[in-house]
This record gives structure tokens, sequence and C-alpha cells, in this order.
């Protein structure tokens, strides 16, 4: 990307508490968990992420989740998960309408405060009771854009379009993140689609919607994500190579696809920007980039090139549970990170549709970057 | 670390009514946004960051409209954060925003919560098909009124009381120009007589369906001192939850309300809400609630809340005045009803609460509850800086 990178504008997104990703968990995610209801498909994963820091549920100082009413088919979807947290005793508690890696952000400044030293964060999403790409048009604009029902993978092919028209990638490109991605996820046992076949015999597959193959785009998946943060003291008593949250930010733009130029993603370098992502060299980034083309905006925007690895766990084109995939790259992030594989790693989430919206964070681990 | 000070700077709502046929959603949000803004003297390039809450996104048939609200609220380029937890949401979304403020992670915070039911059936809304729930209830009134039947038992309070409650909200609610409700030839006999929805619930002790939204500016210590208008300081605020069915669970005064309660009193150096409290804006959908709550906030003890409602304590000229806007019986907006709550509260503590203000009201509660009474979120604010 041409523009430099924007100061932060006012945020004290960097400053304040010491916070650290101390534990993750997720489900294996799968097309379609028919015999499981939501609560049962968060439980296994709660008690996962409780279990690797010995913490209950009744010792965590805050809980937040992220899901949505939309995919789960009812009002109130959330109440009954909070059935797989246990609680009782009370506990001090939020949600959000939003991936979890917003629930997580909304953890993070709960730490911030001080009224918390420990959160659970966790979100989920059972994509497979309806038609997932048809329940996206929702969201959109409900009076000019809803009523056509232009659905998520013909938004990320005009999204694609105008990047190949812009000569910004091509076809082959796509693809090739594509190998690159599903072969990646051989090596993560949570991950939905592991191996592909090689670009040319990709490229010899029918469009799915045009510039888009199959393989541009991710798969429906059921799957549940779970975070633990801890500040300070408490951080470095639950791990031993906590995954330090250096900075944490998130903007959105403007929703009309019209008005955007959608090879860009200024709210991604806004929020990287802020969150000090160009401080210093990256190890890896996790990026939530549903679709092939959306990795080479994000790319971009973030000034990645191919020396640091991005989507190391195969991204979401390997498994993309909606609602909780953006809470999955800050776990991924931070996994890197608690295996001593990774010293500095960017995580990303996004929501809307054509990265309407994105969050961005940067962790580390205490001895900071390059391992 | 240390939290800092957080002040309401600005308070904006909208005429709630039953359709709002003459504005989209994002009209009608972003006229609650203009007039808090206005009531701050703060432009939109003043605000660093939106939170928005609202009920489920079925109520208006737009899943996650945040997405599509972002223009509307001048929010393009900045943080956006979307909370809901239910009928507690307005209240929680104006805490997460306070949060952004007290973490100083932003300086100043726009925080909005909306409902437009008439684009649905809430009552249906709110029915949750099999298989997710036996086909027992119809709508909020048929979930919560055995558990008003649980109280009344329990208590031996006189059938009467919430006729009381329902006749002194919508009273009040003649005094607050945005109120939904506006019922002039009511009376407690007329309240009386209405016909009989969820035994023991009548139509006049029910809250209404409306289209209605809430906004408020949050700032700190340097935005307040720099406020045409006085502020309202946040000296307590807390959210709890609990699952929404378990054996041994109180449905008539949930551990987590008066966990909640307990928490924002300590935060504010509270030891005896009945004395130290001017005025509670609380959530009252069904006129029973208020001397449910009364109990459950720690005003009265158990089984002696419908006695300070028979004595009238809760009147508007009563020693703890509750809800002199007329609250969620004469205006509900669901997700924003919460809101209406805090801000409420805040307009009693600046002062500026119009021909329902409190008289010399310091110190005042905002309450929100929702699910199956088992979310949580208040805040306590005063005129007074916290500490001084």
């Amino acid at each position: 990307m041409s523009s430099p990178a924007p100061s932060p504008v006012h945020s004290g997104a960097r400053s304040g508490r010491d916070v650290a990703v101390v534990a993750f968990a997720q489900s294996s995610h799968t097309r379609r968990t028919d015999q499981l209801s939501e609560v049962e498909l968060v439980m296994p994963v709660l008690h996962d992420v409780l279990k690797q820091t010995g913490l209950t549920a009744n010792r965590i100082g805050f809980t937040c989740s992220g899901s949505s009413d939309y995919l789960a088919g009812r009002a109130f979807s959330f109440t009954m998960a909070l059935d797989g947290v246990g609680a009782w005793p009370p506990i001090s508690e939020s949600h959000v309408e939003m991936d979890g890696a917003w629930a997580l952000y909304e953890a993070w400044v709960k730490l911030q405060t001080g009224e918390a030293d420990t959160a659970l964060v966790y979100s989920y999403g059972k994509s497979s009771p309806g038609s997932v790409r048809d329940v996206l048009t929702r969201q959109l604009d409900p009076y000019t854009l809803a009523p056509l029902w232009p659905d998520s993978i013909a938004l990320a092919a005009l999204q694609a379009q105008a990047l190949i028209d812009a000569g910004l990638t091509d076809e082959r490109g796509l693809a090739r993140t594509a190998v690159r991605s599903r072969r990646a996820a051989t090596a993560n046992p949570h991950a939905q689609l592991r191996g592909s076949a090689d670009v040319e015999d990709l490229l010899r597959r029918p469009y799915e919607v045009e510039p888009l193959r199959r393989h541009d785009c991710p798969p429906i998946s059921d799957g549940a994500a779970a975070v633990i943060l801890a500040a300070g003291d408490a951080a470095r008593a639950l791990h031993a190579n906590p995954a330090w949250i250096r900075g944490i930010d998130h903007r959105i733009e403007a929703h009309q696809p019209g008005v955007r130029d959608l090879t860009e993603s200024p709210s991604t370098r806004l929020a990287a920007a802020a969150a000090g992502a160009f401080d210093a060299p990256l190890d890896a980034a996790e990026l939530h980039a549903p679709f092939t083309a959306q990795e080479i905006v994000l790319r971009r925007a973030l000034d990645l090139d191919d020396r640091v690895p991005v989507n190391p766990s195969g991204g979401p084109l390997a498994a993309n549970p909606v609602m909780a995939a953006g809470l999955i790259r800050l776990g991924e992030a931070a996994a890197l990170i608690h295996r001593g594989e990774a010293g500095r790693v960017l995580a990303h989430a996004t929501s809307g549709p054509c990265l309407q919206q994105n969050l961005v964070a940067v962790l580390e681990s205490s001895a900071g970057g390059t391992r | 670390m240390s939290k800092q000070p957080v002040a309401v700077v600005g308070v904006g709502q909208t005429k709630h009514v039953a359709a709002r046929q003459d504005v989209s959603i994002a009209g009608l949000v972003r006229e609650a946004a203009v007039r808090a803004l206005a009531d701050a003297e703060l432009g939109w390039a003043d605000i660093d960051a939106v939170v928005i809450g609202k009920a489920p996104d079925f109520f208006e048939g737009v899943m996650m409209p945040e997405l599509y609200l972002a223009e509307a609220l001048g929010a393009v380029g900045k943080p956006m954060l979307r909370v809901h937890t239910a009928g507690s949401v307005g209240g929680s979304t104006a805490l997460v925003a306070a949060n952004l403020v007290a973490a100083g992670v932003h300086g100043t915070v726009l925080t909005v919560a909306f409902e437009k039911q008439s684009e649905s059936n809430a009552m249906w809304g709110l029915s949750l098909p099999i298989p997710f729930q036996q086909p027992l209830t119809a709508g909020a009134g048929g979930f919560f009124a055995p558990h008003v039947r649980a109280y009344m038992r329990r208590t031996g309070a006189p059938d009467t009381v919430g006729s009381l409650v329902a006749f002194k909200d919508r009273r009040n609610a003649l005094k607050n120009p945005y109120a939904h409700l506006h019922e002039h030839d009511l009376t407690l006999e007329r309240v009386q007589s209405s016909p009989m929805l969820w035994d023991p619930i009548r139509y006049s002790e029910t809250c209404p369906s409306s289209d209605g939204a809430c906004a408020l500016v949050l700032t700190g210590a340097r935005g307040a001192a720099r406020a045409p208008r006085p502020p309202a300081w946040v000296h307590g605020g807390a959210m709890r939850s609990e699952p929404t069915i378990f054996a041994g669970k109180d449905y008539v005064s949930p551990q987590a309300g008066r966990d909640c309660a307990a928490d924002v009193y300590r935060q504010a150096g509270v030891t005896d809400p009945r004395r130290q409290l001017d005025v509670v804006e609380m959530y009252v959908p069904f006129s029973w609630y208020e001397p449910m709550w009364l109990e459950n906030l720690g005003f009265a003890d158990q089984g002696e809340g419908w006695k300070l409602v028979e004595a009238g304590v809760t009147e508007l000229d009563g020693d703890l005045p509750v809800n002199p806007s007329g609250g969620v019986l004469s205006s509900n907006p669901i997700g924003a009803s919460g809101m209406i709550r805090f801000a409420e509260a805040a307009l009693q503590v600046r002062g500026l609460a119009g021909e329902h203000q409190i008289d010399g009201a310091r110190r005042a509660l905002g309450h929100a509850y929702g699910g199956g009474a088992q979310f949580f979120s208040m805040w306590l604010v005063g005129s007074d800086r916290p500490g001084s």
C-alpha cells in the first residue's frame, strides 16, 4: 500500500494495564452438528479452556460472549449458551451480538478498568441449520440493499473482481492463497478442510460466482472457541509464556459497498496503527479473511509481505464458524506465542460485508518479537 | 490501576410512540444521538467511539444492524461496538460505554440504544418456538405472571397493589413529553377493570410496544469541566447474570439482582439505599415488579415492598420516588428501555428532568433487567463528582 501508516487517533489502546491471553480452546469445526445444541457445542470448549488454567467459572472476574440470533434462528440464543458457563453463583457477564473478537475487546476494556483481573471470552456459531450465505444478506441495509438479496459470496466476488480489475491479483494468485491455507491446515487438528489439490487443478474447476471458485470461499462450519485473559501478575501465574496484548483497536467503515473502494481496507489500517502493528516486525499474522481475495486486501492494508507467514493455522479458508472465526484468529495468534513459535503476532477479525468492520491486535511474548 | 471518573454530559431521546412510520431505523437512532450531542454542545467529530445496544435482531428483521447504522451514527473510521444482553441491554450498553472512558481508552463516547418494535410483533418474537421451548407461554407476560403470583402468595400483598403502581406511572408519564402513553382520562378504577391479560396482570398494568431510541454522551473529568450543563457522575455500575432456569432459582427475588445492587452500592459507598438515594428509575414492565424490585434492590425488607407502594412512598411526592418519568409501563422500546432508565436517573441528578424533576435529587439509581429475570445492569449517578 502506498499511503503512509496513519498516526493513531486518540486512543489509549496501547497504554494502560498489561493484559495477556493465557489460554485458548476451540472445537473441531465441522460442516454440521445436528446432534448438538449450542450449549453442547460450547461446553466442552469452556471446560477445556478453564482446565488449562485451573480456574472455575466463579473465580473468573468477567465473562463476555459473542454470537448471533440469526444463525441460531431464535431470539436470545445466548441465554441458553450461558448454561454452559454454569453462571451460579451469579457472575459479572456481558454479550455482544458480534464475533467473539469483539467480546474479547469488551473484556480487555473491563480488565483495563481494574474491576477484574481475569476474563473468560467465548463465542460460537452454528451455520448448518440454515443457508448461511442467504442469512448473511439480512445484515445489509434493510431498505436499499437487503431486498435485493445479494449473498455473501456475490458481494465477495464484487470485491475480488475489483482487485483483479485494479491489477492487484488474478485468479491464479487467489488459488495460490487457497492452496497455501488449506495445506497449512494439515497441521491443525481443529480445521475442517485440510489439504488441497494444486493450483492448476483448482483453476480447471467451475466458478461459484465469477471470479470466485469454490476454493476461494470458506467452508460452512459449526464451531466454538474460548479464551482466557488475565492481567499482570495473574497472567504470569496462569501461564509460563503469556501472550501479551500490546495493542488492540477496531474500526468500522461505511456500509454501502458502492461508496467504498473495495480494494482497500482503511479501517484495518487505522486499527493496526492504533494497535502498534507498524512499530516492529511481525513473526506471523492470523487474518480473518474468509475469501481468498480478502487476504490480498488485508495484506496491503497491513503492509504484510511474503516474509511474514499468514494464517499458519489454515485460517478461515480451512474452518469458518461464523461469530467465532475472528476470536479463533486471536486464539491461534496467542497459541503461537504460548508454544514459543513466535514472539510478535498480529491477529485480525472482521465483520460485515466485504470487510466493513475490522479489529487488529498485536500479541507478544514477554521477550517481544523475532521469537 | 485506578479508574477515571465518568460523567454523563449529554442525554437525548425520541418521543416514544407505537409506530414511527416517518423515519427509518437510521433516522430513529440519529434523532436521539443528535439530541444527546446538542445537550452536550458537541459535534460528531468530538466522539471517539460509538457503543450501540438493542434487544433481539428479529424485532426489526435486521441482523447486526449496527453495520448498516455506521454512517447514521457518525461511526465511520471509529470503533463501534454492539451489545446485546436481552432486556437489560440498554443499561449494559451504557456501562460498556462508561468503561471505555473509565479505562482511559477513549475520551468521549456516544452510546445509543433503540428498538423499532413496529417492524414486527414483539410478543411473538419473545415466544420461542418448538424445539427451543415448550409452547406454554405467550410473550414476556406469560413468562412473568407466575412469578408475580408467587410474590403475592409469598407476601400476602393485596390484589390492588399492581394497579396502584400502574396508575402512578401512567400519571407520572403525563409530565414527561417523551413518554409513549399519555392517558389523560385514566382512573384507578379503569386500571382495575381493564382486561385480564395474564392473570394477575391486567392490560393497564402492562408495558406498551414502542418505537424509540435513547442516547448518552459520556466523558471524563476534562470533558465534564467543558460541559455547558451540569454533568451526572457515575458513582457505581455493575452487571450480573444467572441461568434462565435451574432448581432453586428464586424468580421473585433473583440472586443476580441482589448481587448487582450490592456491588453498585459498595462502589458508591451507599450503605442504606432507602435513605441515601433520592430517586429510582427501575425497570418495571409489569406493575408488580415495582414492589418486587424494591425488595430485591434493598429498599424494603423481604415481604415489605408492597407496603411502600401502598403508603405512597414511591409517588412523585413520596420520599423515594420511583419512575417519575412514567417508566417502562409508559414507554417501552425494549432495547432502549434500560438506557432510558439510566438516562432519566442522570437527568434527575443534573436537575434537567423538567416537569417530573424531583427537587434536590443528588443521587439516583438506574436499573434494568432482562431474560428470564436473569440479566441485571445498574448504575448509580450523582450530582457530585465521586470522592468530592
